[in-house]
């Protein structure tokens, strides 16, 4: 009786948030959805309903929207690898009770309290692609060093560039997974280390056999909060590349062709993909770890 | 049972509330336009109109920083003198040539509380965007009273107008077709400055040839567009180009084609970094003495000349760099210019009326331009005010063949705009000319004047 | 023996990161200091002629009515959100109550819509609420994006927590709010300083929400920032020197609530 009322408090102590949820998340996909499937263009809503017609223009001989996909694949790949690499690798480096563990750790983690906005443009002048007399930013400090062959075209490279764009998206999150990573590894209890030891481990079969998998669960949230990061990367683009056609991404074409084109209908048939593609990510995820959690 | 019924309310209740949010959502979307918005105008008239109760006065723009924040601010100052009763609410949003200004205007707009009156580029830009939405009054009454017909050129007129009504009060003129050089690099390599398109571009070999890495400057995509457009004005000369834009000419035609082939040329001479480069690096290109010329709207006086204090670099008109006409438009004047306008529905329309009087007024227009680096949009402006560079503009723009920018919102709607830079940015990279041709013909049937 | 000495060989690779950290600290801050004919990417690398702070002081001056908007926003929506994806968390948790197991995932899937795509509605919403403008509806917004991640965090903490200690409680009569005050609250304090720490970074430098749905006197410190940069010729001195000034506080936050921020973490609130 008394855990009956009690449930059904807890279920009201969860409504504002569902209730909100569903209008704000919801609410508003349903009215993206709806919109992506009308004829609007210009300032007059207009919800004459065409089908399909504004993903099939998506899909059909658009260069665009086809650099778009390739970018995105591009930028996600390189994002999150460079940032679970960078992160592993310094979480194993700090893990070792090294003095001055603490500053370094601070150093790390700083720029993710940094956003786009201020630091896009430093990044921009940093990665400057000139050559000859007019070398700067990295490529003049390298050039200074006499390290020359990291001389780089940078986001100018010629069908790469957008790999470049993922090196400050790497300096600002790969200190947050360093975090995560560090405190897996800490989750590591010392007795199952010592004991491979014992048993003649040596210390990369402890690291490939032991550490990796129990750091398995890190890298899988680390993943999916990266990867959703990197579907919806805009200011970061924009501040570091402006807007130029070779290093587009689906959400400054979403702008664009909503805010600058007034295309408002177009504009929402790529954020229901962009979502799509996201839950295409996220869903099995969340399935999977339900899942998991479940059969303990 | 009950454990049941936990499951039917949260379905229920999530299915309700994206319901009402999917129903809503349209009624208020559509409410502004078709139904608040005939309502609003028709209100002061009944209501405000006997005596001007307005309290404020919210005036949005991109004018956050530079020359032109300040030339607000003188503007702001007038006001706050003539009308010390109404609070001057300067809501400044900048962003990306007004990008996120114009995402904040299209939020405001579409929950029906528009700005009592709005910054855009004078042409099609606001007439093919929010006049064709009706969210905008016409302002035949305010130009009459002010005889705004006199004092603004005749060639201006049609260009801010549809159907014969006026839509905004345009403060100032910009001239995009500007080609900006560094005198003392021509004297060094021995060049004279070019007289038409041919011998710009032996300009370019010869300092090629001698060892100049990049003799033109260049800056992001927008600059790219840029110019392309006085290219195209080169090569089709003033009457063509305002035909192709206003739909009387074919874009099929051969001088366009001929344009695109020049731009290639001049792509031979470019700034590798271009892309990267914000206008401003490439103007610093020119001052610096790393390139002899770029193309830029004369905004770059402003930078050239202007304080160090202020970021820009104190440079001497003349003797530091110098100007001449984009080569092959020389009596053109491809201009652009910053309006304000009357939305439909302002909550303190009268007090907008006012503003916009101010706007188009010799002491605004006095007050703003030399501060901005722009010129009067009014043929009885006092040239003294003006500096070095101003002058001459004031001159031209007398005497030129005024044509429309396409890049700063002239001659295109905003949706034909952002393909024909979609198509631009293609161009760039693959170079062909032909194909960017087609493009244009392309996109001007399905979302400019021309016929399919 | 071996394995102690080596251990030393990694303050080089960890010496060579810290650099890579710090170069855009580097290039913002002493830009900041710079007259503005010594700005060019060319000399972006030179330290400025004099360390003259009036680029600091103006850009104080600018930002300071708009950090105090900031500090208005983002302290209520970090702590509220947080109580909300605490109580949120605590009833999914330990309290599943028939559907939550779905109502979980579709609440956190809100965490990856699109916000550029849902300006238009979201206003929409707002101004039909009354909060369209004002500070109270932008500290509603971040709320209700933070809910997500928030309720994620401490589920995920709660999971993990044995249910014998709910049950032990229960059996000794204590209600369902009576054992979240008295024993769930107490030790997820680590896990309130992850998701404050967390909500308090996005909500700071959020732009988009803060210029689309409050008016000009209510604009956060993202956006004055964006409109010193926002002219046709941007004064790149003032500039840096403003971002660094708006990025004080985030980063005061790092600085003095980093180890807490780790040791979070350690408590388990971020196993997925």
């Amino acid at each position: 009786m008394r855990n009956k009322k009690e449930k059904w408090l807890a279920f009201l102590l969860v409504s504002p948030s569902i209730l909100a949820v569903a209008v704000f998340v919801y609410g508003f996909i349903g009215w993206t959805t709806r919109v992506s499937l009308t004829a609007w263009k210009g300032m007059i809503p207009d919800y004459t309903f065409v089908k399909l017609q504004n993903y099939i223009e998506l899909f059909t001989n658009n260069l665009r929207f086809e650099i778009d996909i390739r970018n995105t694949l591009i930028f996600t790949v390189i994002f999150v690898f460079g940032t679970l690499l960078l992160g592993l690798a310094s979480a194993l480096l700090l893990d070792q009770g090294l003095r001055g563990e603490g500053i370094f750790r601070s150093l790390f983690i700083f720029p993710m309290a940094i956003s786009y906005i201020v630091t896009g443009v430093v990044w921009r002048w940093l990665m400057n692609p000139a050559q000859g007399s007019r070398l700067s930013g990295l490529n003049l400090l390298f050039h200074t060093l006499h390290l020359d062959f990291l001389n780089s075209l940078y986001t100018a490279t010629p069908e790469w560039g957008m790999a470049f764009i993922a090196i400050p998206a790497i300096w600002q999150l790969s200190g947050y997974t360093m975090a995560m990573y560090l405190a897996g590894l800490r989750a590591i209890p010392d007795e199952l280390r010592e004991a491979a030891r014992v048993d003649g481990a040596t210390e990369f079969e402890i690291f490939r056999y032991i550490v990796l998998p129990l750091l398995r669960p890190v890298t899988l949230s680390a993943m999916i909060i990266l990867g959703h990061m990197s579907l919806k990367t805009f200011d970061l683009v924009i501040a570091v590349a402006g807007k130029q056609l070779p290093l587009d991404m689906p959400s400054i074409n979403m702008w664009q062709t909503t805010f600058d084109a007034h295309l408002y209908g177009s504009g929402a048939a790529i954020s229901i993909l962009l979502l799509v593609s996201t839950a295409v990510l996220i869903v099995p995820y969340l399935f999977f770890s339900l899942r998991k959690e479940g059969q303990h | 049972m009950p454990k049941k019924l936990y499951v039917v309310f949260a379905v229920v209740l999530v299915a309700a509330m994206v319901l009402a949010a999917c129903a809503k959502a349209p009624v208020a979307t559509e409410a502004p336009a078709a139904t608040e918005a005939p309502a609003a105008t028709e209100a002061p008239a009944a209501t405000e109109a006997p005596a001007a109760t307005d309290q404020q006065l919210e005036v949005f723009s991109w004018w956050t920083g530079g020359g032109e924040a300040a030339g607000l601010e003188a503007m702001i100052a007038i006001w706050n003198t003539q009308n010390p009763d109404i609070e001057f609410i300067n809501a400044a949003v900048a962003g990306g040539a007004g990008s996120n200004a114009k995402a904040v205007l299209a939020t405001r707009l579409a929950a029906g509380d528009p700005p009592d009156s709005f910054q855009g580029h004078a042409g099609q830009e606001m007439i093919g965007t929010y006049v064709a939405a009706d969210q905008l009054e016409p302002l035949d009454d305010l130009y009459e009273a002010n005889g705004w017909y006199d004092v603004f050129p005749a060639t201006l007129i049609p260009l801010i107008s549809k159907d014969g009504h006026p839509y905004s009060v345009p403060v100032n003129i910009h001239r995009a077709n500007v080609l900006w050089y560094n005198p003392k690099v021509l004297a060094e390599y021995n060049v004279a400055a070019p007289t038409d398109f041919a011998s710009w571009l032996a300009a370019l070999e010869t300092l090629k040839a001698a060892g100049m890495e990049s003799p033109l400057a260049l800056g992001e995509a927008w600059t790219e567009l840029h110019m392309w457009e006085t290219v195209l004005l080169a090569s089709a000369g003033p009457d063509l180009y305002t035909k192709l834009w206003n739909g009387e000419a074919d874009w099929n035609d051969p001088a366009v084609l001929k344009a695109n082939e020049d731009y290639n040329k001049l792509m031979e001479y470019v700034n590798s970094d271009y892309a990267t480069l914000s206008w401003q690096d490439a103007s610093k290109l020119v001052a610096d003495g790393d390139a002899a010329f770029n193309v830029m709207g004369d905004w770059a006086d402003g930078y050239f000349s202007g304080t160090v204090e202020g970021g820009n670099l104190g440079l001497t008109p003349n003797t530091d760099y110098a100007w001449m006409p984009v080569p092959g438009t020389q009596g053109n004047y491809d201009f652009l210019s910053d309006s304000f306008n009357l939305p439909v529905g302002a909550k303190n329309r009268d007090a907008a009326i006012k503003w916009l009087t101010l706007c188009g007024s010799k002491e605004g227009q006095d007050a703003f331009n030399p501060v901005k680096g722009s010129i009067s949009a009014r043929n009885d402006s006092d040239q003294s005010l003006y500096g070095v560079y101003l002058q001459s503009a004031i001159a031209d723009w007398a005497k030129d063949v005024v044509v429309g920018s396409l890049v700063h919102g002239v001659v295109a709607n905003d949706t034909w705009k952002n393909q024909i830079s979609t198509d631009f940015g293609a161009f760039i990279l693959d170079k062909d000319a032909a194909k960017f041709q087609a493009s244009i013909v392309a996109s001007c049937a399905q979302y400019g004047p021309c016929a399919e | 023996m071996n394995r102690s000495r080596s251990r030393y060989w990694s303050y080089i690779p960890l010496v060579f990161l810290a650099i890579f950290y710090l170069i855009p600290v580097y290039v913002m801050v002493m830009t900041g200091f710079k007259g503005g004919d010594e700005i060019s990417i060319k000399e972006m690398w030179n330290l400025p002629n004099s360390f003259d702070f009036s680029n600091y002081k103006l850009a104080f001056e600018k930002l300071a009515p708009n950090l105090w908007n900031s500090l208005n926003v983002v302290l209520p929506a970090a702590v509220l959100s947080s109580i909300l994806g605490s109580l949120n968390g605590y009833v999914l948790a330990k309290w599943k109550f028939k559907g939550a197991d779905i109502i979980f995932p579709l609440i956190l899937f809100g965490m990856f819509i699109p916000y550029q795509s849902i300006l238009i509605p979201l206003v929409q919403v707002m101004d039909k609420l009354g909060l369209y403008g004002g500070l109270p509806g932008l500290v509603l917004v971040h709320i209700i994006y933070g809910i997500p991640i928030t309720t994620l965090t401490f589920r995920n903490y709660y999971a993990s927590i044995p249910n014998e200690l709910v049950e032990a409680a229960k059996i000794d009569g204590a209600g369902m709010l009576g054992i979240y005050w008295n024993i769930l609250l107490p030790i997820s304090i680590p896990s309130f300083v992850v998701v404050l720490i967390w909500q308090f970074t996005q909500a700071w430098n959020d732009f988009l929400f803060s210029v689309v749905l409050t008016s000009p006197k209510n604009w956060t410190v993202t956006v004055a920032l964006n409109n010193i940069s926002g002219g046709q010729i941007v004064p790149w001195n003032l500039q840096m020197a403003a971002a660094v000034l708006a990025a004080l506080p985030t980063l005061l936050v790092y600085i003095f609530l980093g180890r807490y921020f780790l040791r979070g973490m350690m408590a388990g609130s971020l196993k997925g």
